[in-house]
């Protein structure tokens, strides 16, 4: 009886909203969710502004697509569900286009690309054992397999820290069955414990890593080899729901735009110190 | 069909996360019952002990077992002399990290419940104990003990299923039990409300279950019938 | 010592600190869980009346409330509220034909989750006022030929009322400590604003330790306002015993 009620109240509440112009095929305004905890490509000033890699990117992808752009944070747990629910239009938060992503979301074209690899402290062995820097395409199965392997075996009885609801968690669980894994929510979290010596490694996107590298001041390094394709999908993208071409088609081409000339390269190099332009 | 599949599947795979809460909250509320009655104790003896126990139970009752968790998790991992102390290998692990969490605060509960039990003790019915020569620990065992458990029974039972409820924050810390299972089992078919709806179902049976166990035993401490709340006028014929 | 300058250069109102948006969320924690505190009285009186309601229908519908809303882990109320509400939502506006989003925001989400939440013990607090309203003032009430508005309004109310503040109390200690929770759904309160600082800055014992003493904060005042009235609607009571 009292959902009943919760849902009449709240119905009776929200019908004066619904007399605002219904969004419709004709974009105007977009409602984007950030996580606003993944730095560098979004995360939130003590003041509440999202600043990072996305936030500039959007700013001027709006401004091509001539869209009025707003963004909320929203949990990285609950950031597709949202989207699903109709909570917002979009999502902007280092979300890899994927096969199992697409099959409940449909993506823009990518706007950054970056591969998967492991974060350690400078101390730990395991810098060693995980061998060098080398591009692993998934797409190759043996290379990738062979790889993983050897990664299982540098880890064995170490413990790995993912971050829920990832690409990496993913990888994690298909590449590296054996490896003891935690979960964590948020990227920080992982940082702590890697400083805490809770877990010996962290599999994450070389970008995001950017920040723990920079926050640590040099106490964690990136090690091993880096994922590429796959399951790792083409690069980060929008994600918006099934049955929108229009608005698929405005941000496409803002977007197409940006990498066209440069300004994800000139943006990709401040933020991440390297060129992440997503290959055509 | 395939929904069915889908939510039997989910089922058996959230059942998996049923031992963990189960032995989370049996060992936190053992853990916390010990130092609940330590607490008491020293509540008892002194003027300081009570006060340092009165500030205990306002810390742990007045602040979320949320940010006890974050602190002893997450707070203490980030101090050198802990980690390099010997409770490192407990605290090093998420479960010994929810436990002591649990444990602290389900304490300062159980340790306010004991605190009503003993006071619903009648005095007379300890001065005729003591009048007859029981000695303290005679008379604890015989007339104390009793009396306060059947008058805590009630409130003891709601805070072992609000632990219960309590273990799901452990999902937060890295965690595999219920709760976490939903949300990895969420967060790869992000098909949220059935995953949840399932698990809260769970916590519901073993909630229910408790209840049903403790009501068993409150029945068979007390024999006599229990007291209404409502006034009865009482004939003294 | 040096410690504690750096504590306070953290949390402190400086530049460099955290104090601004730690207030802000300190007063975002009390207004959510005011807003839901009223919510959850609204619940309670609803369900308070259908359990004592001579409805079969009522009264299991109450009791099916009260028993799945304590039952179920609040974490697990709050998201199922946070995903399913606006879907529901979204697809009654659909049957109504209209496009769109209705996105609730995490304060409405949050305040209705733990509105409903604290509206089931809210329905066993008020129950327990009633029921502890002496039957003679009530047949008395009813024999001097007062109506049931003027009964719910002269007597039963303001002793309801009385009965019901030390428990009402402990549920406003309950809503306070589950506007945490809401966290999760994106608010920022304090756990939320605690939980950012430390991601930025690392320093997670000082940031949780301010977070758990500015609930213990907002806790002591509140508990000092609720001593208050139970002192004012206990006046003209003197030493009597409460049923």
């Amino acid at each position: 009886m009292s959902k009943l009620a919760s849902l009449a109240i709240a119905v009776v509440a929200v019908l004066p909203l619904a007399a605002a112009p219904a969004l419709g095929k004709d974009w105007t305004t977009l409602k984007i969710a950030t996580e606003g905890a993944y730095p560098p490509f979004n995360s939130v000033t003590p003041d509440g502004k999202v600043v990072g890699f996305e936030p500039e990117l959007l700013d001027i992808v709006c401004e091509r697509a001539k869209l009025k752009c707003e963004t909320v944070i929203q949990e990285w747990k609950g950031i597709i569900p949202g989207l699903l629910a109709g909570k917002y239009d979009a999502i902007m938060s280092g979300m890899s286009v994927t096969p199992k992503r697409l099959e409940v979301i449909d993506f823009s074209i990518p706007y950054t690309n970056s591969p998967s690899t492991y974060a350690v402290l400078k101390s730990s062995p395991l810098l060693k054992a995980l061998g060098e820097d080398k591009r692993v395409m998934l797409t190759d199965d043996a290379a990738a397999k062979a790889s993983a392997a050897a990664d299982s075996k540098a880890l064995a009885g170490k413990v790995l820290a993912i971050q829920t609801a990832t690409i990496q968690a993913d990888f994690a669980k298909t590449y590296l069955p054996e490896v003891k894994t935690r979960v964590y929510e948020t990227t920080q979290e992982e940082d702590l414990d890697l400083k805490a010596g809770r877990v010996d490694a962290i599999f994450a996107s070389a970008s995001s890593l950017v920040a723990t590298l920079e926050q640590s001041k040099g106490e964690i390094v990136l090690a091993g080899p880096k994922y590429y394709g796959g399951l790792f999908g083409l690069g980060s993208a929008f994600g918006i729901q099934k049955g929108q071409p229009e608005l698929k088609a405005k941000l496409d081409a803002a977007i197409k735009s940006c990498i066209d000339d440069g300004t994800i390269k000139k943006l990709a190099e401040k933020w991440f110190h390297v060129d992440t332009t997503p290959r055509q | 069909m395939k929904q069915f599949d889908f939510l039997w599947d989910t089922f058996l795979q959230l059942l998996a996360g049923v031992p963990v809460t189960v032995s989370l909250v049996t060992v936190s509320v053992v853990l916390g019952g010990v130092l609940a009655l330590g607490l008491t104790g020293i509540r008892r003896t002194s003027r300081p002990g009570e006060w340092v126990v009165s500030a205990y139970v306002f810390a742990l009752r007045g602040s979320p077992l949320l940010v006890q968790i974050f602190l002893i998790y997450y707070g203490l991992g980030q101090i050198e002399w802990i980690r390099s102390s010997l409770l490192w290998p407990f605290l090093r692990e998420p479960w010994w990290c929810a436990i002591t969490a649990l444990a602290l605060n389900t304490a300062a509960y159980q340790a306010e419940v004991l605190r009503g039990g003993l006071n619903a003790v009648p005095k007379g019915a300890i001065e005729a104990a003591r009048v007859c020569g029981m000695g303290r620990l005679m008379t604890f065992r015989r007339i104390v003990l009793p009396i306060a458990v059947r008058q805590a029974l009630p409130a003891y039972t709601s805070e072992v299923v609000i632990m219960v409820k309590a273990t799901s924050l452990a999902s937060i810390i890295t965690l595999f039990e219920i709760t976490g299972i939903a949300h990895s089992i969420v967060s790869e078919t992000f098909r949220a409300f059935e995953v949840l709806s399932l698990a809260g179902l769970i916590y519901l049976v073993m909630n229910f279950a408790l209840t049903r166990a403790f009501r068993r035993l409150e029945i068979h401490l007390t024999p006599q019938s229990r007291s209404r709340p409502v006034e009865r006028p009482v004939s003294k014929a | 010592m040096e410690d504690l300058v750096a504590y306070f250069t953290l949390i402190g109102f400086g530049p460099a600190g955290w104090g601004v948006p730690l207030a802000r969320a300190a007063s975002m924690t009390v207004a959510v869980s005011l807003s839901a505190f009223g919510v959850g009285i609204v619940f309670g009186m609803v369900g308070c009346w259908a359990k004592l309601s001579r409805s079969v229908v009522a009264h299991g519908a109450a009791t099916v409330y009260t028993t799945v809303l304590r039952g179920v882990p609040d974490l697990l109320v709050i998201y199922l509220l946070y995903f399913g509400g606006s879907q529901a939502i979204g697809a009654i506006a659909r049957a109504f034909g209209h496009q769109g989003f209705f996105g609730l925001n995490g304060f409405v989400v949050g305040m209705m989750a733990v509105g409903i939440i604290s509206g089931a013990y809210q329905t066993e607090v008020l129950r327990g006022a009633y029921l502890a309203i002496p039957r003679g003032e009530l047949e008395a009430a009813r024999v001097a030929g007062m109506g049931r508005l003027l009964m719910l309004r002269r007597i039963i109310a303001p002793q309801i009322l009385r009965f019901a503040l030390p428990g009402m109390g402990n549920v406003w200690q309950l809503v306070l400590k589950e506007s945490a929770l809401i966290s999760v759904v994106g608010l920022i309160e304090i756990m939320n604003q605690t939980r950012l600082a430390v991601g930025r800055t690392g320093a997670a014992f000082s940031f949780y330790i301010t977070g758990a003493i500015l609930f213990l904060l907002i806790t002591t005042f509140s508990g000092a306002a609720f001593r208050r009235a139970e002192a004012w609607a206990m006046r003209g009571m003197g030493g009597r015993v409460r049923a």
